[in-house]
């Protein structure tokens, strides 16, 4: 059943990476409860075209919570106040009429602001670019399929696999901390036969690469998972450490 | 130095400092429970761990133990509120299954410094370092009862003051260990999903276990005292 609710917004207003920012608060009458929370800055930014304004300024890309380009800290939450989902599937039927909502870029020494709500999250990119990915030597395509791997271990890589890159791990994380982000990405390789080959230099690499960037030291407090619009789960980060142990351990 | 220089390898560093000192607090609360049994064990015990040189040599390296979990912690804090950026979030919203205490281990543990700081004054401050400074040739306190620990505890917990004290001081240790222990397990890469309420499990009954000792011996010798 379709509603209309009046919200008022305060966003995060910042001209360039230098720039000072300050909240800007603006009001919005008539949103549908049926639109998803980008869809609603889509119309506040028709209302500030109009008004001859400048728009806000966010990522987005796919707007069906697969592609990891969307981000925004609502409310106090990275991608808002409802689980495992990301801001462009987090609809307004998940706020009531009157309420004031605030929205932030995401806070993190390696995510600087661009613009606006808009953080350059390439310091996630760089780690990726250190290890994570598994070489493979041109010529005939193996099959996937001459390989066993147990259910079970495909399951938990798939489940790591399914981390979109979004940023909001680090975000959320009192530490400024990408162990969460690493630690899928170590995992989903290391736990497949392809992956293993270069386990124990792809942790050192990863690691060492999110270290230099300036993340925080994790300190397991679990921030990351419970605000992960993936459900990426915390133990993951106690394989990252094993690998990185054993790998250590084997020098 | 990876020890050092990874993140991983400070939080290692912290792991196992961590892990010996919850050792060293299960043996420590195991001997003070034996002043509720016998006073005259409690007291050959004191006299054992006096000023011999295996009770110094382990002293020392629960010295270095602690001072090394404690500069890591704020080496660690430091970076990490670095790592958090210059602007902070205007509105920030707590986490269901966020434990409080893991967002608060290092004020935890400036609690349980200066707790320390008190312990060592009431008890080690008067019994081993009286005996050292003797053996020294000064003279410190009373050596007569360097090793009588049974009477520093009467002496210390029939005052109303020092027991609410050392239980404020006991409450901040169970927070800091119900998060500690697991962590320490989880940073050393020892969990899974399948361990993970396991660890948990494990945390708070360790930590339980050891406050419980702790306290019921200042409990008793206070009801003793009002008696």
């Amino acid at each position: 059943m379709e509603k209309a609710i009046n919200i008022t917004l305060k966003v995060w207003r910042q001209a360039g990476p230098k720039a000072k920012g300050g909240f800007e608060t603006y009001e919005l009458k008539n949103i549908s409860t049926d639109s998803s929370f980008l869809e609603m800055l889509d119309v506040l930014n028709e209302q500030l075209v109009s008004e001859r304004k400048e728009p806000i300024a966010f990522d987005h890309d796919c707007r069906e919570g697969i592609c990891g380009m969307c981000s925004l800290y609502i409310n106090g939450h990275p991608h808002g106040p409802d689980a495992a989902v990301t801001t462009c599937q987090l609809h307004m039927r998940k706020f009531k009429d009157g309420d004031t909502i605030t929205v932030e870029p995401w806070r993190s020494n390696a995510f600087p602001v661009i613009k606006d709500l808009m953080v350059d999250r390439g310091a996630y990119d760089k780690i990726i670019q250190a290890g994570g990915f598994v070489s493979v030597n041109t010529g005939g395509v193996p099959d996937a399929n001459a390989i066993p791997i147990p259910k079970k271990d495909a399951d938990e890589a798939m489940d790591a696999a399914s981390c979109i890159g979004c940023g909001a791990c680090a975000a959320a994380c009192k530490n400024g901390s990408a162990m969460l982000f690493v630690a899928a990405k170590v995992s989903q390789l290391a736990l497949l036969p392809q992956g293993r080959v270069e386990a124990a230099a792809r942790a050192k690499a990863m690691v060492a690469k999110m270290d230099e960037l300036g993340f925080g030291n994790c300190t397991n407090t679990g921030a990351c998972a419970a605000e992960c619009p993936k459900s990426v789960s915390l133990s993951n980060i106690a394989r990252l450490n094993r690998e990185f142990l054993c790998a250590k351990f084997k020098d | 130095m990876w020890l050092v220089n990874s993140s991983i390898g400070r939080k290692v560093v912290m792991s196992i400092s961590g892990t010996a000192l919850v050792l060293f607090l299960l043996f420590h609360a195991a001997m003070n429970l034996v002043a509720i049994i016998s006073e005259d064990g409690y007291n050959m015990i004191c006299e054992f761990l006096g000023a011999n040189w295996y009770a110094l040599v382990a002293t020392a390296g629960l010295a270095f133990l602690v001072v090394v979990h404690i500069l890591y912690a704020f080496y660690i804090t430091m970076q990490n509120y670095r790592a958090r950026g210059k602007e902070r979030y205007a509105v920030s919203a707590r986490q269901a299954d966020v434990e409080w205490s893991s967002k608060n281990m290092l004020a935890l543990g400036v609690i349980i410094v200066l707790g320390l700081g008190l312990h060592l004054f009431n008890f080690w401050y008067k019994m081993q370092f009286t005996e050292i400074m003797h053996m020294a040739g000064a003279s410190a306190g009373d050596i007569a009862l360097a090793t009588d620990g049974v009477y520093w505890i009467k002496e210390t917990f029939s005052q109303w003051y020092y027991v609410v004290l050392y239980l404020v001081w006991l409450g901040a240790l169970w927070f800091h260990l119900t998060h500690g222990v697991w962590s320490a397990l989880h940073t050393l890469g020892l969990n899974n999903n399948t361990w993970m309420p396991r660890v948990k499990c494990i945390s708070n009954i360790v930590s339980t276990l050891v406050v419980l000792m702790f306290a019921s011996v200042v409990v008793y010798y206070f009801v003793i005292s009002l008696i």
